[in-house]
C-alpha cells in the first residue's frame, strides 16, 4: 500500500530504483502525513544519539496505526509509540530504557497485550545492522557469525543459515530490512537538502539508504555543510525525501555539538511509563496537548537542553 | 584517612577490574561491566583500550556513561565508527580481547540469558534482550561475565539462551569462536569452566565467604575446585578511584 506523497523511483525486479530527485523542505506535519501511512515499515533510527523524537510526537499526533516499527533499541520513541497505540509489530533488538530499566509500556504490550496485542521480532544489534545493510546494498540478506547455538534463531523466521560456498562453514543469514519510511535526526542540512551528521551516527545512512523513503529533521539548515568531528557522514540530498527543520528535535536524546542528552528526563521516564494513566496523561499533556514540536520544547522548558560543547579544535 | 571497610559489590567490581590486563582492546558493556572496565583503566591499565557498541573505539570517559551512546564516550573517544562497523569489521573479525557481559540468568556451562524469565511466547519477565551481547560471546578473544550471585540468576539451565558459553551441554562452542567465558566474577567470588567439562567451578572466593554461601546461592549442585582461594580484599587506592568515578558520575547524571 502506497501512502499519498509516496511514488519517488520505481521497482525493478527486487532492486528499488530512486530518481535523482533533490529533498523537499516541508514542516513536520505535512512529511509525516505524506510520507507515513498506516500499516508501513517505519524505521526510525539513532543509536542513543539523534534519536527522532519530534518525528515520533507527529506519528502520535497524527494517530498512525498498525504500525510495523524497527529500531536496534527501541528506546523511549517507540515506548511512547506504543503505549499511544500506533504499532502492531517491533523489530529490534535490545528493548531497555538505557542504563535506567525496562521500557514499561513495551513490557505492558509484551506481557499483558496493552493496549493492545503486538508481534515482535527480535535479533541482536549485529544482526540488525547486518539487516540494515543489506537493506542499503540492495541484497536480498546480510551474512554474520553469531546466532548459532542460540535460542533466537527458533524464534526469528528472518534468520536461517547458510554454508559459505567457498569453505562450507555454517553461517547466519538475516533478511535484508528494506523499510517503507526511514526517519532521521541530523545536525545540519544545507540549502541543497545534503544531510551532515557526525558522533555517534549508528545505522541512519543504512537505514536511508534502504528505505523507499525518507524523513529527515535537523538542528539547522545552512549555507554550506561544515565537517565537524573526525567521523562525519553525508546523505546528498537525491537519497532523501523530506527535510524538516525541526531544533532540538531529538530531545530527550542529544545531537552533538547543540546539546547534551536529558538523562534525567530517561530517569524520570522510569515512573512516568510504569503505570498506565500517568503515561496516558504525559502524552494528553506534552504530545496530543501541543501543536507541534515547538510546543513541546516550551511544555518541556527551556533549561532542559543545555548546549553541548564542541571538541576541542 | 579514607574509609576501607567495602561492600561485596565493590569487591566484585574491583576483583572485574583486576582481570583487565594493561593494553588489552576490552569490548565494554553498560552498568557492572562498565564500572570495572572504567576502574581498571584508571588504575593499573592506563592503556587499555575501550570500545562500546555504539561505536566508540578508545573511549576515555571521566564519567561513567548511563547509556551506551552517551555524549562523554564519543567526544572522548579515539575514533567513532557506523554501528554495522564496529560489529564486522572490529568485534566479528577479532580484534577484541575481552568481552565484558551480564545477564538476567547463567547457566552451568555459562550460557546467558537476558531475553525473558519463563516460555518466550508468554513470558513471566519480558527483558530487554540480545544488545550486542550473543556476538561478544562469540567473537571476542574471552569473555568476563559479571552478576551477583543469586540462586534464581544461578540456574541449572537457563530459560532462553540469548548468548552462547559452551551450549547446553557443554559441548556446543563453535572451534571457530573465541575462547568463551574465563571467568565469572561475583559479589562472593569467583567461578571458572572446567579444562575438560567446561561446567562452571567455584574457584575463588572474596574474603569472609564460606563455600556453602555461593553453594547456596546457586540453583545446581556446585563443583568446588580441590583449593579454593580467597581474592585480595581491594587496596585504599582501588576503593578511591572507584569512588570518585562513581560520585562523578552520579552528580553528572542529576544535571
Amino acid at each position: 500500500m502506497a501512502p499519498p506523497g509516496a511514488g519517488r523511483g520505481s521497482e525493478v525486479g527486487s532492486v528499488w530504483h530512486t530518481d535523482a530527485v533533490l529533498a523537499q523542505f516541508t514542516t513536520l506535519r505535512e512529511a509525516v502525513a505524506d510520507l507515513i501511512g498506516d500499516g508501513d515499515t517505519v524505521a526510525m533510527e539513532g543509536f542513543t544519539h539523534l534519536i527522532p523524537f519530534a518525528a515520533g510526537h507527529e506519528v502520535i499526533r497524527q494517530e498512525k496505526r498498525d504500525l510495523v516499527v524497527s529500531r536496534l533499541t527501541p528506546d523511549v520513541i517507540y515506548d511512547q509509540m506504543i503505549g499511544a497505540g500506533c504499532v502492531r509489530k517491533v523489530i529490534f533488538s535490545w528493548g531497555g530504557n538505557p542504563g535506567v530499566g525496562s521500557l514499561h509500556r513495551l513490557r505492558d504490550a509484551v506481557e499483558n497485550g496493552y493496549p493492545h496485542p503486538i508481534e515482535i521480532e527480535e535479533h541482536s544489534h549485529a544482526g540488525m545492522a547486518a539487516r540494515y545493510a543489506a537493506g542499503a546494498a540492495g541484497l536480498p540478506f546480510g551474512v554474520l557469525r553469531a546466532y548459532a547455538g542460540t535460542d533466537l534463531a527458533a524464534h526469528t523466521s528472518t534468520i536461517r543459515t547458510l554454508a559459505c560456498p567457498f569453505t562450507g562453514e555454517e553461517l547466519a543469514a538475516v533478511a535484508a530490512l528494506s523499510p517503507d519510511v526511514a526517519v532521521i535526526h541530523a545536525q545540519q542540512a544545507d540549502r541543497a537538502g545534503n544531510i551532515g551528521m557526525w558522533g555517534i551516527t549508528g545505522v541512519q545512512k543504512e537505514a536511508v539508504l534502504g528505505a523507499r523513503r525518507s524523513i529527515v529533521t535537523v538542528e539547522e539548515v545552512v549555507e554550506e555543510l561544515v565537517p565537524l568531528g573526525s567521523n562525519f557522514v553525508v546523505l546528498p540530498s537525491w537519497t532523501v525525501t523530506a527535510v524538516a527543520h525541526v531544533p532540538h528535535g531529538c530531545h530527550p536524546s542529544y545531537a552533538l555539538g547543540f546539546s547534551t542528552r536529558d538523562n534525567r528526563f530517561y530517569v524520570e521516564w522510569d515512573e512516568i511509563s510504569r503505570d498506565r494513566a500517568t503515561f496516558d496523561e504525559w502524552i494528553d499533556q506534552y504530545v496530543n496537548g501541543v501543536d507541534d514540536h515547538a510546543g513541546y520544547l516550551r511544555m518541556v522548558g527551556e533549561s532542559r537542553f543545555e548546549p553541548g560543547h564542541l571538541r576541542d579544535g | 584517612m579514607p574509609d576501607t571497610t567495602y561492600t561485596a559489590d565493590e569487591m566484585m567490581t574491583v576483583t572485574a577490574s583486576r582481570h583487565l590486563a594493561d593494553g588489552a582492546v576490552c569490548f565494554v558493556g553498560i552498568g557492572l561491566p562498565s564500572e570495572a572496565a572504567n576502574l581498571a583503566r584508571l588504575t593499573h591499565a592506563p592503556n587499555l583500550v575501550l570500545i562500546y557498541e555504539s561505536g566508540t573505539i578508545g573511549t576515555r570517559p571521566l564519567t561513567l556513561p548511563l547509556s551506551i551512546g552517551d555524549d562523554e564516550l564519543a567526544m572522548t573517544a579515539l575514533s567513532v565508527v557506523s554501528v554495522p562497523e564496529i560489529f564486522a569489521y572490529w568485534l566479528q573479525a577479532g580484534r577484541i580481547d575481552v568481552g565484558f557481559l551480564s545477564a538476567a540468568q547463567i547457566d552451568r556451562f555459562g550460557n546467558l540469558n537476558s531475553t525473558v524469565i519463563g516460555p518466550y511466547e508468554r513470558p513471566q519477565v519480558r527483558l530487554p534482550g540480545a544488545g550486542g551481547a550473543p556476538e561478544i560471546a562469540a567473537a571476542a578473544g574471552q569473555v568476563l561475565v559479571m552478576l551477583r550471585q543469586k540462586k534464581r540468576m544461578f540456574v541449572g539451565t537457563v530459560d532462553f539462551v540469548t548468548s552462547v558459553g559452551f551450549g547446553r551441554d557443554g559441548t556446543g562452542r563453535p572451534a571457530s569462536w573465541g575462547a568463551g567465558p574465563t571467568a565469572v566474577i561475583t559479589d562472593l567470588g569467583i567461578l571458572r569452566p572446567d579444562p575438560a567439562t567446561h561446567e562452571l567451578t567455584l574457584t575463588a572466593v572474596h574474603p569472609g565467604v564460606e563455600v556453602e554461601q555461593v553453594r547456596n546461592e546457586t540453583d545446581w549442585n556446585l563443583r568446588v575446585a580441590p583449593e579454593v582461594e580467597v581474592t585480595e580484599q581491594p587496596t585504599t587506592d582501588e576503593l578511591v578511584v572507584l569512588r570518585e568515578l562513581k560520585q562523578r558520575t552520579e552528580e553528572a547524571h542529576r544535571r
